[in-house]
């Protein structure tokens, strides 16, 4: 097993990488080591890790079902046998609830991560490259999203749009975008006047192929680190409408949800809603860590010098 | 009694593609001379200069059997004594003064700031001080200068302030990292010749650091020539068209020269044993 | 008649709201497979030419033609195989994220050129540079490396100009003289013309025929390279410049 391991290694710090598939695996192998250096970043991609695992293997994981009601069980205290975090008011698992709520929680953060930011990049590189009026017009549709408290046109949205989960995650991705267009944006213009897109605009390359093939790739660092410093806050906002009862609806386990539903019981049964906050808190950190820890092995300035 | 002593210099760098040297065993004896280190990218030579000065921050680790200023021990020495020798006692100026410099405070501030702190002077003093400092290297309207900010002036203004400014504490030791490299090839004499000057008017010992060996024997007394972090050749400067080592050769030759032959210039040979 | 022909050029823009008169009624000709050098100090204005011809800068008098044709200023691909340009500072001129594969082969891919992969390899051959280097990113390439792909990049499409801005001043000297030998072969080798700009004498003394002296913005003076080289200047800031080059200050 070593053995094979260390030719992988040797195979991926090949200093002349005989095909492109070589060559990336190569450089992300290189930055997965100096990732790996730094520990509190090592801490965030744990959590973003064990979150992925539970909510890949909840059905395996949870003890309990997390939608049958149980009333006779109703608002057992943490470690009462079988129910390591008690038990909610009607009687369901809290730790149950909370693995399948963390598939919930990733199905929403992985749609709106592929879907705003790409947005906000396609806008922000657009803006950024022609300058002028485009830039103006862009940037103007831009601010006045950004003007808007994010939970308050959520909420409108929702209010429009019916309360569901397919509508939470429009409704928050449709007011996340603006900071991914302005990230691009600025990093466009620090790209545009590089002696490299120069040299491809001397080939004559077209707009299309500089912004997608050029701007883009230099972009991408930024947005991706913003990307994960961005999920916390949208975990929140999902939690925020969950709690609002405009989300996710019950009985699924959305976290924000449990919270809302906890309230109630927050003085005597203090753990119905502090669970499930616990969770929120956790995986926010860790994706901040996380976004902390890529800040240093993405930056542009400093890779590969 | 030499003023540097230096003896075996080894600076290394721990990254995460393993370890790298920048400087391999580096030993020499300063007095109060001017010393020139030649070398091209890679050299050490920049490393060499800050590992005197102990400005090297982990993951780069300074070794040696002995680095010795006026008989002070640098390498045991703590971080508080190097910041009381740094200015006043050693002194470096750096390639570029739109870096080095402070570019939202005025120019007379920062020449007066060393002075005002670390010597307690009153403003009027530190005031004179300053313009004098300003006048030494030639500036001939010190007062529009004190005023100016670092970003309107020109290069070798600039640089001509930098030098004012680590002249003013009167180190023993000026360590120049390419002081002339960023400017053009007329204002290069004029800042050169100041920095002639002030040296021999000061006695104070110089090490030069350049990647450029015609202006390196020209100005300096004696000639380190450094490659992959190894001294490979050391002589007088006036003995540097006999140099005796392949590279230091290979240098002189491989500079294009005005009148010269058109034939293409000699490279060097970086096969060689000495190359590794 | 001559290749690249300047009359009159002056490039004015606005930097910081002042306006800033990089280049003032210069002007130039340059014969085909001449090699014509610019030289000057910071601020003679000697790369906003090659800029302004490459398009990069606003031309806002006079005229510049190529081949007897002005300069179209959305000239693009039907410029691009006739004008190539080498930048000067090889850690900025190629992408990062783009492995030298990419970067050598996109010319061909914009201009539908096919058999990419035996150009590759043979641009590869042409400035020297292992084959096995296809598949690596610039920063595994020292400086004089990444300036021949630069070059071998600008030869893709077999340009008959080299426009050069100052392809070795980022260089160390050893390295220097390497790539200043690539140039000159290349150019016997496929004729080219080149138009190189470069604040060093020496260098344009050896690679060039004949010499414009700038000084802020404008034309001082011209030299053939025997006059260069017999000091036969008769401007006085030719003379000033001649006498601090490094060059003089070592007797032989």
């Amino acid at each position: 097993m070593s053995a094979g391991m260390s030719q992988i290694t040797t195979w991926l710090r090949d200093p002349n990488p005989t095909s492109r598939r070589q060559a990336r695996l190569g450089q992300a192998y290189m930055a997965w080591l100096r990732m790996r250096r730094n520990p509190l970043a090592m801490v965030g991609l744990g959590i973003v890790a064990v979150l992925m695992i539970m909510a890949a293997f909840a059905p395996w994981l949870a003890p309990h079902d997390p939608i049958t009601q149980d009333l006779s069980n109703r608002l057992h205290p943490p470690f009462t046998p079988g129910h390591i975090l008690g038990t909610d008011d009607f009687g369901r698992d809290i730790l149950s609830r909370i693995l399948y709520g963390s598939r919930i929680t990733l199905f929403i953060i992985g749609l709106v991560a592929v879907t705003a930011p790409v947005f906000g990049l396609a806008v922000g590189t657009v803006a950024g490259y022609f300058g002028g009026w485009t830039d103006e017009i862009l940037m103007r549709i831009t601010d006045i999203f950004l003007a808007f408290p994010k939970l308050i046109l959520a909420l409108a949205l929702v209010a429009v749009l019916g309360p569901g989960m397919e509508n939470a995650i429009l409704a928050i991705a449709i007011t996340s975008w603006p900071p991914y267009a302005r990230v691009a944006r600025a990093e466009t213009l620090t790209v545009r006047t590089s002696d490299y897109i120069a040299a491809v605009r001397l080939q004559g390359a077209g707009p299309v192929r500089i912004i997608l093939g050029h701007v883009m790739p230099m972009c991408l660092p930024s947005v991706i680190i913003r990307v994960t410093l961005d999920m916390a806050g949208v975990i929140l906002i999902a939690a925020g409408l969950g709690f609002l009862g405009l989300g996710v609806q019950p009985p699924l386990p959305e976290w924000g949800a449990m919270i809302s539903a906890g309230r109630k019981y927050l003085f005597e049964q203090w753990w119905v809603a502090t669970m499930p906050g616990l969770a929120i808190f956790i995986v926010s950190l860790g994706f901040n860590l996380l976004g902390d820890g890529l800040r240093d092995v993405l930056d542009p300035r400093s890779a590969g010098r | 009694m030499s003023l540097l002593s230096v003896k075996n210099l080894r600076v290394s760098f721990d990254t995460e593609a393993g370890l790298v040297e920048a400087v391999r065993g580096v030993s020499f004896d300063l007095g109060r001379e001017r010393l020139g280190i030649v070398g091209e990218s890679g050299s050490g030579k920049t490393m060499t200069g800050r590992a005197v000065l102990r400005l090297i921050r982990p993951p780069g680790r300074i070794e040696a059997d002995s680095l010795l200023f006026d008989g002070q021990d640098l390498m045991t020495a703590s971080e508080r004594e190097m910041r009381a020798l740094r200015g006043p006692r050693i002194a470096m100026v750096m390639q570029d003064p739109k870096y080095s410099l402070n570019p939202v405070m005025k120019v007379g501030a920062q020449l007066v700031e060393g002075l005002r702190q670390r010597d307690r002077m009153s403003k009027m003093d530190a005031h004179d001080k300053a313009i004098a400092a300003l006048e030494a290297v030639q500036i001939r309207d010190p007062e529009r200068v004190m005023e100016a900010y670092p970003h309107e002036l020109s290069g070798g203004m600039g640089q001509r302030v930098m030098i004012a400014m680590m002249l003013i504490p009167n180190p023993d030791l000026l360590i120049a990292d390419e002081p002339t490299s960023a400017l053009d090839v007329t204002v290069q004499a004029e800042v050169l010749a100041i920095l002639d000057n002030l040296v021999k008017t000061r006695g104070m010992g110089l090490i030069f650091i350049s990647h450029d060996l015609r202006l390196v024997a020209r100005f300096c007394d004696r000639v380190l020539v450094m490659y992959k972090g190894r001294v490979v050749e050391e002589l007088a400067a006036k003995d540097l068209m006999q140099a005796k080592h392949p590279y230091t050769q290979g240098l002189l030759n491989c500079l294009p020269r005005i009148g010269g032959p058109r034939q293409p210039l000699p490279g060097l040979d970086r096969s060689a044993d000495w190359a590794v | 008649m001559a290749l690249i022909e300047i009359d009159n050029l002056s490039v004015t823009f606005l930097s910081k709201g002042h306006r800033v008169n990089a280049v003032k009624d210069v002007s130039l000709s340059v014969a085909a497979q001449e090699s014509f050098g610019l030289v000057g100090e910071s601020g003679s204005g000697k790369s906003t030419i090659l800029r302004a011809i490459c398009g990069l800068a606003p031309i806002s008098g006079g005229a510049i033609r190529i081949g007897g044709q002005v300069l179209d200023r959305k000239a693009g691909k039907a410029f691009a195989v006739r004008v190539q340009m080498v930048f000067q500072d090889p850690y900025a001129s190629l992408h990062p994220r783009h492995i030298i594969d990419r970067t050598l082969s996109e010319p061909l891919a914009i201009h539908g050129i096919g058999d990419t992969d035996a150009r590759v390899m043979r641009a590869l051959d042409d400035v020297g540079l292992p084959r096995n280097f296809r598949f690596r990113f610039p920063h595994q390439l020292s400086g004089g490396q990444r300036q021949r792909v630069a070059i071998a990049r600008a030869l893709m499409l077999e340009p008959e100009i080299l426009l050069l801005d100052e392809p070795t001043s980022a260089l160390d000297a050893s390295v220097q003289a390497e790539t200043l030998n690539l140039l000159n072969r290349l150019r016997a080798e496929r004729g080219l013309t080149f138009l190189m700009v470069s604040h060093d004498l020496a260098v344009i003394d050896h690679m060039c025929d004949r010499v414009l002296v700038m000084q802020h913005g404008a034309a001082v003076e011209e030299l053939t390279r025997d006059q260069l080289a017999g000091a036969q200047m008769k401007t006085d800031y030719a003379r000033s410049l001649f006498a601090a080059s490094a060059d003089r200050m070592l007797a032989g």
